[in-house]
């Protein structure tokens, strides 16, 4: 039998990012607020 | 549960009304979606996170201005917006790796050349041709200071040695030099990068 010195294609990824980035994102959303002034929009980011 | 029977349309509408809770669902619902993608992509978790963080402060602040169109799908645009963030990576790294998974060993994937290419050589060319015409608009005593420095070396105690006027008065000028060929830039919209 000929030997397969080929790798598994990398194709199946099952992967999470950390908690931590999570918790930034959610963290960014709760802060950024943007207000509307006539047509201009102004983004805040109150921590 | 319950969570699951909302519609990722209706979450994203709710999250605009200002229900944050609905961003934490429609994240733990694709995070692993988009996670993945991105880490088939670049082969790094450190680089997949920062990608993955940038995706959605691009779809937060999309949301919160009220740009979003429920056109599409919620899922396939942040996909296309973490794709597009992919590339913006590998563009800013200039090389794009390849994996052919063949199992044999490709020497490019170790060494990379660093010489620029047909095209660079040119934009280079044309952008120090402007550079130097930007230079021959300057006044005579900025000029000569610039040159001096920038494309012979001189330090500019050789330069006011050489010009016969003081260290403070070659720096005035090569500072005045810069402003003029910055305001020069600016009016006219000159691009010069690479």
């Amino acid at each position: 039998m000929a030997k397969l010195y080929s790798n598994k294609p990398k194709s199946d990824f099952k992967l999470n990012p950390k908690d931590e980035t999570i918790s930034f994102i959610l963290n960014y959303s709760k802060a950024l607020s943007v207000i509307n002034y006539k047509s201009m929009k102004f983004e805040s980011l109150q921590n | 549960m319950q969570k699951e029977l909302i519609s990722d349309a209706q979450l994203v509408s709710n999250y605009i009304r200002g229900e944050e809770s609905a961003l934490e669902v429609l994240i733990t619902r694709h995070k692993q979606r988009i996670y993945s993608f991105i880490y088939s992509k670049v082969f790094d978790r450190d680089i997949s996170e920062d990608i993955f963080q940038d995706t959605f402060i691009k779809v937060i602040r999309t949301l919160k201005r009220g740009k979003y169109n429920e056109e599409g799908k919620f899922l396939p645009w942040v996909m296309r917006i973490a794709h597009n963030l992919v590339i913006d990576h590998f563009r800013k790294n200039s090389r794009m790796p390849k994996f052919d998974n063949s199992g044999d060993f490709n020497i490019f994937s170790v060494i990379s050349d660093n010489a620029l290419n047909a095209e660079k050589t040119i934009i280079k060319g044309q952008v120090e041709a402007d550079v130097r015409r930007l230079i021959d608009e300057l006044p005579e005593d900025q000029k000569e200071v610039l040159v001096m420095r920038m494309y012979k070396d001189m330090s500019f105690k050789e330069i006011s040695e050489r010009t016969g006027v003081s260290i403070n008065t070659a720096l005035g000028r090569m500072r005045y030099a810069l402003i003029n060929m910055r305001k020069v830039i600016e009016k006219h919209n000159i691009v010069l990068t690479n």
